[in-house]
């Protein structure tokens, strides 16, 4: 039995517009009437504008009658968290401070997408500026997870997450900071890739810490994120830290990797740190099937240490914070933004602008990164987390000296109920654990459905790799999902 | 280490950030990252003697462009987001005093 249009992959969309068994107008259509059905209860976008979809689905099917496409991706309707610029479009990063915000122009990710052709459908919601776990903190509404509405989708790409789970688009982009496209994909049961940082262009992605973020796809698929990967990779003379290294074909490179496996088996570590107190049963349980898995298919599998983890959250939010507190700066609201009428002064149109424009988390790290950086503080915080930053890259780096790829849980523990923990920024904090030393590192990282808690709840698995090596992540996440169906699995909604 | 939980002056850093903090959110931050700077102390536990600092995940080299002209974006694109503008330019409330 096929799955609904609005539950198909992108790989599977590009096969039937290619094979011209639906159009593009058909299949953006079915994603918009489904949103209609279902969004009131998911709250997954921030902005929707359907004739604007449409119109770009009828520019992609004019294009494809007259056999001119773009390549794969042309009529794919692809929806877009709300950090990255697209022209003419809201850009709100789910914050008042942007509230009225409207790009003037296209971040480098997106202006790829709209030359490979995709339907850009609608703005995604977020924690805001990309601050947090649950989207909890978008300053317009939070987000449900589709497999249980009391529960958060987790964050801060929560909103790319959630519209996958719940049928909402065929594939997204996020962005990652310390784990924000990985812990929604494994809270919602679907997939997601953080790149290696420096693949992806950062140009029109509003910058949170610049030296962490990456954007990245999420999919209902892994072949969805080697398709979604390809076309946003790739040096930008705007971005001088993105890197001028070739783009492969990301999913035929994978099944190279795939090949190669059956004369050279992949050695996958284990790391002990990541499998140690705190972590959930029935995701150590999911853990371990998934190991025996790559066992049976003839990996050598083994422990390895990776000895500074435990120090991974608090050199993250130090050096994190330091980076939004200067990043944010920007924020004033004299050239855009929000700008308070409250005022007594000049200097104070900055004070009060800033208190009525940010939530209290965005303050709150604005504090802690001022704080770190300030006279007096700045070598016993800021130098010495950017010193231990050094020790947990070699940690990794030492650790690819002897296998292939790094598994591990994504998440420390399943989707939480709303409310749960925002109280308690540390214990929300803590629970990134697993997926923020991969940006400390700059290594490639993705999340893959590996099961369900026994209350319904969606399982996700982590495999991270040397930089710039995506495909080998890919492959071994294909070769898992060929043989498994949680990918498959939908909530009722 | 002294051994005494670190102390966060919180008008203080309040004032360097630009930020406007109500009574109660200086209440509930100062508590809040109390914790966290709590948390944060264990950094001075390990060795770092002798390790550079990592600014970036990859070395970072200064880039140079050719200088050569391109089109640039046009002054209506880059105001149409100012709060208030006015003859190309934004507008702000008055910095200096008439009387100065």
């Amino acid at each position: 039995m096929d799955a609904p249009l609005h539950f198909r992959t992108a790989t599977e969309v590009s096969a039937l517009l290619a094979r011209r068994e639906v159009s593009s107008v058909e299949i953006t259509r079915a994603v918009i009437e489904r949103t209609r059905a279902v969004e009131d209860r998911v709250r997954a976008f921030t902005a929707r504008d359907e004739q604007r979809a449409l119109a770009q689905a009828a520019a992609s099917d004019a294009r494809r009658a007259a056999d001119r496409t773009l390549g794969p991706l042309d009529g794919v309707p692809v929806s877009v968290k709300d950090v990255l610029a697209s022209e003419g479009e809201p850009l709100t990063c789910s914050s008042r401070m942007l509230a009225n915000f409207v790009s003037p122009y296209d971040a480098t990710a997106i202006a790829r997408l709209k030359a490979a052709g995709a339907v850009l459908w609608g703005r995604l919601n977020m924690d805001e500026f990309a601050m947090g776990s649950s989207t909890e903190n978008s300053a317009f509404h939070t987000t449900a997870n589709p497999w249980d509405l009391d529960r958060i989708p987790g964050g801060s790409s929560g909103g790319s997450a959630a519209a996958l789970a719940a049928g909402e688009s065929i594939v997204t982009l996020g962005s990652d900071t310390g784990g924000s496209i990985r812990q929604p994909a494994a809270l919602c049961g679907v997939s997601g890739l953080k790149p290696t940082y420096g693949r992806v262009s950062r140009y029109g992605l509003v910058a949170f810490a610049s030296s962490l973020d990456q954007v990245g796809p999420l999919g209902r698929c892994v072949d969805d994120l080697g398709l979604l990967l390809g076309a946003i990779s790739g040096h930008d003379e705007r971005d001088s830290t993105s890197v001028r290294v070739p783009v492969p074909d990301f999913n035929v490179e994978a099944a190279a990797r795939l090949a190669q496996h059956r004369e050279r088996p992949l050695r996958i570590g284990l790391p002990k740190e990541y499998f140690g107190e705190g972590l959930d049963p029935e995701i150590r349980a999911a853990i371990e099937h998934a190991i025996a898995f790559y066992r049976a298919q003839g990996c050598d599998v083994r422990e390895v240490s990776l000895p500074h983890t435990q120090y991974a959250i608090a050199t993250y939010y130090i050096i994190a914070t330091a980076e939004a507190s200067s990043n944010l700066a920007r924020y004033d609201g004299i050239r855009y933004g929000h700008r308070s009428t409250n005022i007594s002064d000049a200097i104070d149109i900055y004070a009060q602008s800033r208190a009525e424009g940010f939530g209290a988390e965005v303050k709150r790290r604005i504090i802690l990164g001022t704080y770190v950086l300030s006279s007096g503080y700045y070598d016993a915080y800021y130098l010495r987390a950017q010193k231990v930053r050094t020790l947990i890259r070699r940690d990794f780096l030492q650790a690819f000296e002897q296998v292939d790829a790094l598994l591990t849980p994504t998440s420390p523990i399943p989707a939480f109920r709303k409310g749960e923990k925002s109280a308690d920024p540390l214990a929300m904090y803590l629970a990134d654990i697993f997926t923020i030393s991969t940006n400390l590192a700059g290594l490639p990282g993705l999340s893959i459905p590996c099961g369900f808690t026994a209350g319904g709840l969606p399982i996700g698995l982590q495999l991270l790799g040397r930089p710039f090596e995506e495909s080998t992540l890919l492959a071994l996440a294909k070769s898992y999902e060929q043989s498994h169906d949680w990918h498959l699995r939908r909530p009722s909604l | 280490m002294s051994g005494s939980s670190p102390q966060l002056d919180i008008d203080y850093v309040a004032r360097l950030a630009r930020l406007a903090l109500t009574e109660a959110e200086k209440q509930a931050f100062a508590h809040q990252l109390g914790d966290v700077l709590t948390y944060i102390e264990q950094l001075k536990a390990v060795d770092v003697t002798g390790i550079e600092p990592t600014a970036h995940a990859f070395e970072v080299v200064n880039v140079w462009q050719e200088d050569v002209s391109a089109p640039a974006f046009p002054v209506e694109k880059a105001l149409q987001n100012a709060p208030a503008a006015r003859d190309h330019m934004i507008v702000v409330p008055k910095v200096v005093d008439d009387a100065g």
